[in-house]
């Protein structure tokens, strides 16, 4: 299940959710960010972040990155929430979750589903600071994380 | 054609959406992103360095020698940033 929507979430109420009444799992994996504060010393703090994103195209690619994994791993359940709008240091921003029999299928999907939201789903994080905004530039080691779950390297690109 | 900007791509070009008429002539994605850089100084300067613009062709990436055509909707925006 996927979800796009500018409100917080309770992480226990939605893993709750997600395992309730399926007596086979037995992990349930997930990965909670989080807006920081963390920047160079000669930048300026990041008072708030707003999360832009491509509505539609959003859903889209979650509900594709989520059908990976399900063909990858083994998983009786999984669920992505990514928010959008303003947040300050300290908010939620997504939540990933994987259940599945074993526990590796469950970790491992739930680091595949953060590795490829990062670089494949359309949200672009603008950061306020005491001089000004700036939008966050995109790093290369996440698509160095991102290839880590390619099986031909050549079509990752 | 339907286009979308998003973030700074969206500041710099100056609006998030527009139609446009597809010249003839202009059949791909890299053909569409050299026809809108003639556009004005804010496409120029959104589009002057090609690693920094990612392209959605009816909401999918799209590589530069994807086709285009008049009823597609096309997006253009930096390299994303979510998680």
């Amino acid at each position: 299940m996927i979800r796009v929507q500018r409100e917080d979430f309770d992480v226990g109420v939605e893993l709750d959710k997600l395992t309730r009444g399926n007596r086979t799992i037995g992990g349930l994996a997930s990965f909670v960010g989080l807006v920081r504060d963390l920047h160079d010393p000669q930048e300026d703090g990041v008072a708030a972040m707003t999360l832009e994103h491509y509505p539609g195209m959003t859903e889209k690619m979650l509900a594709n990155i989520e059908a990976e994994a399900h063909r990858r791993w083994q998983l009786d359940a999984s669920l992505i929430i990514h928010r959008y709008g303003r947040m300050e240091p300290g908010e939620r921003i997504v939540l990933v979750a994987c259940a599945s029999r074993h526990r590796d299928a469950a970790f491992d999907a739930c680091r595949f589903l953060m590795d490829w939201l990062k670089t494949k789903a359309p949200f672009w994080k603008l950061e306020e600071t005491a001089s000004g905004e700036r939008w966050v530039e995109a790093r290369d080691s996440d698509d160095a994380a991102a290839r880590r779950w390619t099986k031909d390297p050549k079509a990752a690109e | 054609m339907k286009i979308l900007y998003f973030a700074w791509l969206r500041q710099r070009v100056g609006r998030a959406e527009e139609t446009v008429d597809l010249p003839d002539g202009v059949t791909t994605v890299g053909g569409l992103v050299d026809w809108l850089k003639g556009r004005g100084p804010g496409y120029a300067a959104a589009l002057a360095n090609p690693a920094l613009v990612r392209v959605a062709v009816n909401q999918e990436f799209a590589r530069l020698d994807a086709p285009v055509k008049a009823s597609d909707e096309v997006a253009l925006f930096p390299p994303v940033t979510g998680g």
